[in-house]
């Protein structure tokens, strides 16, 4: 499995995950489903943007820090829309955000085939 | 009556001590060994002009069958090209009778002298890795080695290891008489015993016939030797190579040398049954990063759903 396609899964897999949280917070359980489909998106685009990078650099501390910054920056776009009542969740939604931007910058550069140099 | 100094009877002795070299091409330095069968010398190749080591035993029935056998000896060594095995580089006889074979000139320290100053037991298993490929390597041509010991393996200033003295191999499929090396003289049939306590298969000791477990059996007593009772896992893997029935044993070297060099990834062995606890701890240790970004994570979480439940 190429790290592309690792990073795809990771990422999306742990966006369903991060969307479900969600439920114990009784405010915004009304758009469960709304916060499920743009968490596991996000995941997606976080997942591939890291798994890139990771088949451009190889490099355990700087797949883990790029997975960071995209996860806390994808996390902000996320946590910059307020609830209809106008309050933002940055804290709830960047911080595991960038955790998982984390954990998919790992399993990417640890992980996954590497691209094959050309004859 | 002249009496003669101490000082002239030692040059006497030392001179008497050295063989004739004259009809050869090879210049004596200095001697480096002395045998029961002969001694080893360093000399100079004046032809290529470098230093090698001589073998030299004293054959002197001159007789054919010593000759062949000994030349035979330095023939099985020749057919094994191997970086871990001292190479052959000439082979003759020496007017007085004597048979000898020139090889390389190993520099570097004996493995007993070699891993008392090696603290980390993985440094003293990727040596003995290295002994495991040269021995593997023999089998591989029928050759046995039959007396792997400390004192017949050299370590190089490069850290290259060399398996030394291939004195009483034994050639598989072949007949004892025709394969054996010089020590074959005191004859190897059954009953005979070659080899040296401590590091010889029980097999071996009771002059029974051998085949190439019994060099597991010493690689085993060596791994033993070198682990100093660092590690249960290797300790497991030399009980293993030194079980008392060759059946009990690993089937061959290559197996042996793998459980050691996967106790060295961190990987299972198969002479040392895990637990699960102890499956699960080894995984953890390798997968620390993984498990802690993920139980980060996990925690992150729970803190948030636990503050907003209280809010």
């Amino acid at each position: 499995m190429n790290k592309v396609v690792l990073g795809l899964i990771v990422g999306g897999i742990l966006g369903i995950f991060d969307g479900l949280t969600a439920w114990f917070t009784p405010a915004v359980r009304a758009q469960m489903v709304g916060i499920v489909v743009g968490s596991t998106f996000k995941g997606l685009i976080a997942g591939v943007i890291i798994g890139y990078f990771a088949r451009k650099v190889n490099s355990l501390a700087l797949g883990i820090l790029f997975g960071l910054a995209v996860g806390l920056i994808l996390a902000y776009a996320v946590a910059a829309m307020p609830d209809p009542s106008g309050h933002h969740y940055y804290f709830e939604i960047m911080i595991p955000g960038g955790i998982v931007g984390m954990i998919v910058g790992y399993a990417t550069q640890r992980y996954g085939s590497a691209p094959q140099l050309a004859r | 009556m002249t009496y003669l100094s101490d000082s002239a009877l030692n040059r006497l002795r030392a001179a008497a001590d050295t063989p004739d070299l004259s009809s050869t091409r090879y210049r004596p330095i200095d001697k480096l060994g002395q045998g029961g069968m002969g001694g080893v010398y360093r000399v100079e190749d004046t032809v290529l002009q470098r230093e090698v080591a001589l073998k030299i035993i004293a054959a002197f029935d001159s007789g054919t069958e010593l000759g062949e056998r000994l030349l035979h000896e330095a023939r099985v060594i020749a057919q094994l090209e191997h970086p871990g095995i001292v190479p052959v580089h000439d082979v003759g006889r020496l007017p007085d009778g004597c048979v000898f074979y020139a090889m390389k000139l190993v520099q570097g320290d004996r493995l007993d002298d070699h891993i008392s100053g090696l603290e980390s037991l993985a440094e003293r298993l990727r040596i003995f890795g290295k002994i495991c490929e040269a021995v593997s390597f023999a089998h591989s041509r029928g050759v046995l080695h039959r007396d792997l010991k400390p004192q017949n393996i050299m370590v190089g200033p490069f850290g290259e290891v060399l398996v030394m003295d291939w004195g009483i191999s034994k050639v598989l499929g072949n007949t004892e008489a025709k394969a054996s090396g010089p020590l074959a003289l005191l004859g190897t049939n059954h009953g005979t015993v070659l080899g040296t306590p401590g590091f010889m298969a029980p097999e071996q000791a009771r002059g029974e016939h051998v085949d190439h477990r019994a060099d597991v059996f010493s690689l085993g007593a060596l791994l033993q030797f070198m682990n100093v009772g660092s590690s249960r896992v290797i300790g497991a893997i030399s009980s293993k190579a030194m079980a008392e029935k060759p059946g009990d044993r690993y089937a061959s070297v290559h197996d042996l040398s793998t459980d050691v060099a996967h106790f060295l990834d961190g990987l299972p062995v198969s002479a040392y049954p895990e637990s699960w606890t102890t499956r699960l701890q080894r995984w953890a240790g390798k997968n620390k990063a993984w498990l802690l970004l993920i139980l980060a994570y996990l925690i992150m979480r729970t803190l948030f759903i636990l503050w907003r439940a209280a809010e």
